[in-house]
């Protein structure tokens, strides 16, 4: 299984490409010099103390945040501005948030569909079989008709990953997609990334789980203070680390 | 065997007696305790004393259908101003064989409204029953086709004005004041400055004044000969008095609603509109629904204030029923009557904003 987790695709086909990035708040630089190509097929995971930008990083790839200096190109368009480039970027990027962000008025169905309804322009019954297809892949196509506050968390987080599936994107960014969860229920949503991952989606995750990075990431990056201090596939990284502040990091949290 | 053995653990055990039952209910809530036994004596005093003579008032000694030197003699309340004068009072100065053209109107709107109380209603068949209902009262109020007799509209008055100001200004207004709110997030400042001065300028006046003006000083600027109906220009500042109110009400709500639905919507790819529309307002809707319906409960009261610009609505037409020389003294009486009225109106508001809320919501 490892083995074909850890075979990249192609080499030549970047579908993310982040080039000089800076980024402030007001005068607070959040975000220094990033460097950052992602192949399709690729899955990154990006660790780093709380405070060292790494949500903001995944944040501006869908122009949550806005950056300041550099380039931002995604699927071949940059990121600029221009609106429609922005929606554009953000049908092809899928996201999944720390705290889900389910639309809590409106029913599980309802809350995969309405993306590919309103955004893809997709008949109705359609984005429902695709809905409940994907429901039935992460394993809660009976709650369909539920609200988000009748499921627990795990399960709200299943169903953010479904929607985010619904609209078929090429690349999907993690928030810390499991640190709002109780300990029992991160391993029904981290089994869920990684079949995800079996099936060749790319991925960036932000996550302190490290045996999800050890078993299915290809490079595992390591950030503080707005900069990527170091780079490396998962055995190196962790086996190996080589900057002192990874070594701190890591020896806090695999205490 | 073993049932008898634990015979508990198998039955229900239900509460003691003392706590249940009528009993039980006067004893939690009315004699807990010395104080509160104290205050329902007080109370229980209080009601003896007024409630009884009100009935005899209102009930026992009144007149109902009398001249007034017959309720005069009775003692008791005169019933008969309400019953003598009603078509007077509910219509105005409409035209006394047309008057069932304004109620047949109120009939429809309160068949319109009571039937749209139920959500499972809520389809596009009821939005042109909507259209057509509105179309045919304001057919039957202002005649002139169809073999109508025409009614100018300063004929219109009592309570078909006040629901007419009403339903319209309250309508108008919700949709004007969520742009506004809207308006006021916008990052384009010309938008959000003018959306800003218009609501602190309209809110930072009394309604009074602004009917004045609409009334007084706005046709000043009108061209010569231009006349514009006055109960129009009192429905426009109604509608803008109440919409800057429902603005501030909706821009708590949409501050109300969680950062991350905005950005959820975003990343779907939604647009600016359509997470608006799908997302972001029927949550902040939702959240402000109780004082909303304050707004429209004042709102519908304030329209009362139309008086001083000389349109006749229900109070007004209760008032001039007043000054009859022979109804004169029985203020108590008509005024019980359309208070009695103006409650049912918001009660029914009221009753239905708990109606909604509890059915919109899907937290558990």
């Amino acid at each position: 299984m490892n083995s074909d987790l850890t075979d990249t695709n192609s080499q030549e086909d970047p579908i993310i490409t982040i080039e000089g990035m800076h980024k402030w708040y007001g005068d607070f630089h959040v975000l220094k010099d990033i460097n950052l190509t992602v192949q399709k097929g690729e899955r990154i995971v990006i660790c780093g103390p709380s405070g060292s930008g790494k949500s903001t990083l995944i944040r501006c790839i869908n122009r949550l945040e806005e950056h300041q200096r550099g380039k931002i190109i995604v699927d071949g368009i940059e990121l600029t501005n221009d609106l429609k480039n922005i929606e554009k970027i953000r049908v092809e990027v899928g996201m999944v948030f720390q705290h889900f962000n389910l639309f809590p008025h409106l029913t599980i169905l309802e809350n995969l569909t309405l993306g590919p309804i309103w955004v893809r322009k997709t008949p109705k019954k359609e984005a429902e079989e695709t809905a409940m297809y994907y429901l039935e892949k992460v394993r809660i196509a009976e709650q369909a008709l539920k609200f988000p506050g009748q499921l627990s968390g795990g399960q709200q987080q299943r169903v953010a990953i479904a929607r985010s599936l619904c609209m078929k994107p090429n690349v999907i960014l993690f928030d810390e997609p499991t640190s709002a969860l109780d300990p029992e229920m991160v391993k029904e949503v981290l089994d869920v990334m990684i079949s995800l991952a079996q099936e060749g989606m790319t991925m960036l995750v932000v996550s302190h789980e490290m045996g999800f990075a050890k078993s299915v990431a290809h490079r595992v990056l390591f950030m503080d203070g707005g900069e990527v201090l170091e780079e490396n596939e998962p055995n190196e990284f962790f086996g190996n680390p080589q900057h002192e502040r990874t070594k701190l990091f890591l020896s806090q949290i695999l205490d | 065997m073993e049932d008898t053995l634990h015979p508990n653990t198998t039955k229900e055990i239900k509460p003691p007696v003392i706590n249940i039952g009528i009993i039980g209910w006067i004893r939690a809530n009315l004699f807990n305790g010395w104080f509160n036994t104290l205050l329902t004596l007080v109370f229980a005093y209080v009601l003896f004393l007024t409630v009884p003579p009100f009935i005899n008032w209102a009930l026992i000694n009144s007149s109902w259908f009398t001249t007034s030197e017959e309720c005069k003699a009775s003692g008791g309340a005169c019933w008969s101003v309400v019953t003598t004068n009603i078509r007077f009072m509910l219509f105005g100065f409409y035209p006394h064989a047309l008057q069932w053209r304004p109620l047949l109107a109120i009939v429809i709107l309160i068949a319109l409204l009571i039937y749209s109380r139920n959500r499972n209603h809520w389809r596009k068949s009821l939005a042109y029953a909507w259209a057509i209902g509105l179309f045919t009262m304001g057919l039957l109020l202002k005649g002139g086709l169809f073999g109508l007799e025409s009614v100018e509209s300063t004929k219109w008055g009592g309570l078909p004005l006040t629901l007419l100001l009403s339903v319209f200004g309250l309508t108008a207004a919700y949709p004007v004041g969520i742009i506004l709110a809207l308006g006021r997030q916008s990052k384009m400042p010309i938008v959000k400055s003018f959306c800003v001065i218009y609501i602190e300028l309209i809110r930072g006046v009394p309604l009074i004044s602004l009917l004045f003006m609409s009334s007084v000083v706005f046709p000043l600027f009108l061209p010569e000969g231009m006349t514009i109906n006055p109960i129009l220009r009192a429905q426009v500042a109604i509608i803008m008095f109440t919409a800057a109110y429902i603005a501030e009400v909706v821009r708590g709500g949409l501050q109300g609603v969680d950062k991350g639905q905005y950005e959820a919507a975003q990343s779907l790819g939604l647009n600016y509109f359509q997470s608006m529309r799908r997302i972001i307002l029927p949550q902040a809707l939702k959240i402000v629904i109780p004082p909303s319906v304050s707004i429209l409960i004042s709102a519908f009261k304030d329209t009362s204030l139309v008086v001083i610009i000389a349109l006749y609505d229900l109070l007004k037409t209760t008032q001039t029923t007043l000054t009859d020389p022979k109804w004169m003294g029985y203020s108590s009486e008509a005024y019980i009557f359309v208070a009695l009225i103006y409650f049912v109106c918001c009660f029914f508001m009221s009753n239905y904003s708990r109606k909604l809320e509890k059915e919109l919501d899907t937290s558990l």
